[in-house]
């Protein structure tokens, strides 16, 4: 570093920019000042947390076989929602589609979503505003969300759906509801919520007929009767106190529990609550399968994780640490078109750049995908888009394989904690596995 | 008619004798408080049930007019689509929650919450309502006999309610509003409809100010 001298010549130590008050964080404060309202935006938490990244495969050795690649068998097919529905999902691969709403997304993207979901072999899932013909079209196995605003909630659609999601919370925003803008309700939109077109619609942040996993048995019991017992229950959590969670959820009779961690993507809340409320996916995992366990349930009633899983490594430690299959939303938006340089000027234009993009309750998506403007929406190529889609979640589905392989498990669910070692201490506790080359495993497990 | 007991054939008999039934009329014998008793309907059928009943009573009904002989649990008729759902007693927490359409009709009182979040659904409490009622209500009427609870249609956005006796208080975003002939109207047809004698005047009309219908920061004292 150069000597600085002020304009008279004297030394002064070089400018130094305070970590606690770093550039972001600045920036933020004269937004503040600037406007008097918080920051709302999409997607889930930025700041940097223990991941999937912070931990490693140990790979096959003189103790442990590893399989061919390319020619031993190494599944990845998976059955959701076997303890209680007469009509399970069946699964080519552990990678289902997270649920956005059409409100939120395109009819565009929504069908894109469908069309590599198809073509993968896996699920979608609806979100806040109901099930549209469109979506319902496209996607071979849908899940259907039941959301505490109950938007578009009606007895037909439910007979309709693969599988019922109960939304309980999501993992940008534990216990917090959430509100579509007047922009991007339109007529569509407005309709299937029952709202009028153009105001602020607010999503509630609980169950309007339930509290409580006493109740909640009650409601799933009422869905079951409502659809002849044909249709798995998913009971969708937001990575708050998933030990407890899983296990009121499974009490309650659930099929299969969703859990979302904080890196779980959101259509629109405020910033303060993405980034400080909930935990990282990493700290979820564990607790929630030590609650399946000790109920006798694991592997009985499923577990799907989400929340900023991103590529087949990430699919393959996840489910070491226990889930039955994964979710993307985020990433699967990615695929799509979601955040690419190709509309780099686009962004620029809306104080953003691409990469970094998530003013997605604002409705002017260049790419076409977070908004309800025709002329922006027509941007997205279903087909193609949908094609991208298939082609992401296959090579997820490979990756995840090729790390089996390695492993010697001729399934992907036969991975497991002992396959896995961790590079920090936070991650080691966390994951519950031990800190690389060390047999120590820190932390007390919850339970 | 046909008779179903409960206590002899189980809920899931029960219910899926219902739902495979083209229509008729139906009596549903020893309910016990039992949970999710009829819902899920979808025929042009009605639907005696001879005692109390437990939660989500007649849930999701569509076309079907059920009656219960007693007093409901939490989310009876909760978002019932059409038909007719009618409780000779009182009603639980929830009453018509979220329900989109058909007409909901509670004889006796109706516990908190009453027709939240309610998407177009008409109901027409006999007695008294308690609080949070209506909240969140989007479209439909609530037609209350006796008085309200507090916070009445707190964050209401369309739906219309009306009240014969007294409103402990109003929540968020509601007001009282002028009664139309219109209005007066409607009422009346949700009364006879219901079958219960009050005089249409003695009603107050309440709605949404629909000053919370974008979020302002300079109103964030109201939420």
């Amino acid at each position: 570093m150069d000597d600085v001298t002020d304009q008279k010549g004297v030394a002064r130590a070089a400018p130094r920019a305070s970590a606690t008050f770093d550039e972001y964080t600045l920036s933020e404060i004269r937004r503040a000042a600037t406007t008097g309202i918080y920051d709302i935006r999409g997607a889930g938490a930025k700041r940097a947390l223990p991941h999937f990244d912070d931990l490693l495969f140990l790979g096959a050795s003189i103790s442990r076989y590893p399989l061919e690649g390319y020619r031993e068998k190494c599944g990845t097919d998976v059955i959701l929602g076997d303890r209680f529905a007469s009509k399970p999902l069946e699964l080519k691969i552990p990678i289902t589609i997270a649920g956005m709403s059409f409100g939120s997304l395109s009819g565009q993207a929504k069908e894109a979503l469908g069309r590599g979901a198809n073509a993968a072999g896996t699920s979608t899932t609806t979100g806040d505003g109901g099930m549209t013909v469109e979506e319902r079209g496209h996607s071979k196995q849908l899940v259907y969300q039941y959301l505490p605003s109950r938007y578009g909630m009606n007895p037909d659609d439910l007979r309709k759906a693969d599988a019922i999601e109960i939304v309980v919370g999501q993992g940008a925003k534990p216990g917090g509801g959430g509100m579509l803008l007047g922009q991007k309700i339109t007529e569509r939109v407005a309709g299937m919520r029952s709202l009028p077109v153009g105001i602020d619609q607010r999503s509630a942040c609980r169950h309007p007929d339930w509290t409580g996993p006493d109740d909640l048995e009650i409601k799933i019991l009422e869905l079951r009767e409502i659809t002849n017992w044909e249709k798995p229950i998913f009971v969708k959590i937001g990575g708050s106190r998933p030990y407890y969670d899983t296990a009121l959820a499974v009490k309650s009779g659930a099929d299969v529990i969703v859990l979302d961690g904080m890196q779980g993507g959101t259509a629109a809340t405020q910033n303060v609550f993405i980034e400080h409320v909930g935990l990282p996916t990493l700290g979820c995992i564990r607790p929630a399968v030590k609650a399946l366990q000790e109920l006798d349930m694991h592997r009985k009633v499923q577990l799907i994780v989400s929340g900023g899983i991103r590529n087949g490594a990430d699919v393959a430690k996840a489910l070491a640490l226990g889930a039955d299959a994964v979710s993307v939303g985020t990433a699967a938006l990615v695929a799509l078109g979601d955040n690419d340089p190709r509309w780099e000027s686009d962004y620029q234009a809306l104080g953003s750049t691409a990469g970094a993009y998530d003013a997605w309750h604002e409705g002017r998506d260049p790419a076409g995908i977070t908004t309800q403007d025709p002329k922006l929406a027509s941007r997205l190529d279903p087909v193609v888009a949908g094609k991208r889609l298939a082609n992401y979640l296959g090579v997820m589905t490979l990756e995840a394989q090729t790390i089996a392989r390695a492993c010697g498990k001729n399934h992907v669910h036969n991975l497991e904690p002992e396959d896995l070692c961790a590079l920090t201490v936070e991650s080691a506790a966390m994951a519950q596995v031990p800190l690389a080359g060390t047999a120590w495993v820190p932390g007390t497990p919850l339970g | 008619m046909s008779t179903l007991d409960l206590q002899e054939l189980g809920l899931r008999k029960v219910n899926s004798t219902l739902h495979n039934a083209d229509a008729g009329e139906w009596t549903v014998s020893n309910p016990s408080g039992q949970h999710a008793i009829a819902c899920g309907l979808d025929k042009p059928m009605t639907v005696d049930i001879q005692g109390h009943v437990g939660f989500y009573c007649a849930g999701m009904n569509q076309q079907a007019d059920v009656t219960v002989h007693g007093h409901a649990g939490v989310g009876v008729g909760e978002n019932m689509m059409s038909g007719v759902v009618r409780v000779k007693g009182n009603a639980s927490q929830a009453a018509g929650a979220t329900a989109h359409g058909g007409l909901l009709v509670i004889e006796g009182d109706a516990s908190s919450r009453c027709g939240i979040s309610m998407k177009g659904v008409d109901i027409v409490v006999g007695g008294s309502v308690g609080h949070m009622s209506a909240f969140m209500a989007q479209v439909g009427n609530l037609v209350i006999c006796g008085d309200a609870g507090e916070a009445l249609g707190d964050s209401i956005y369309e739906a219309r309610l009306f009240v014969a006796g007294s409103v402990e208080s109003l929540g968020a975003d509601c007001i009282e509003k002028e009664m139309t002939p219109e209005h007066l109207a409607t009422l009346t047809d949700l009364l006879t409809r219901a079958g219960i004698d009050a005089d249409p005047a003695s009603f107050r009309r309440y709605g949404s100010a629909r000053q919370l219908y974008h979020f302002d920061i300079d109103k964030a004292d109201a939420y």
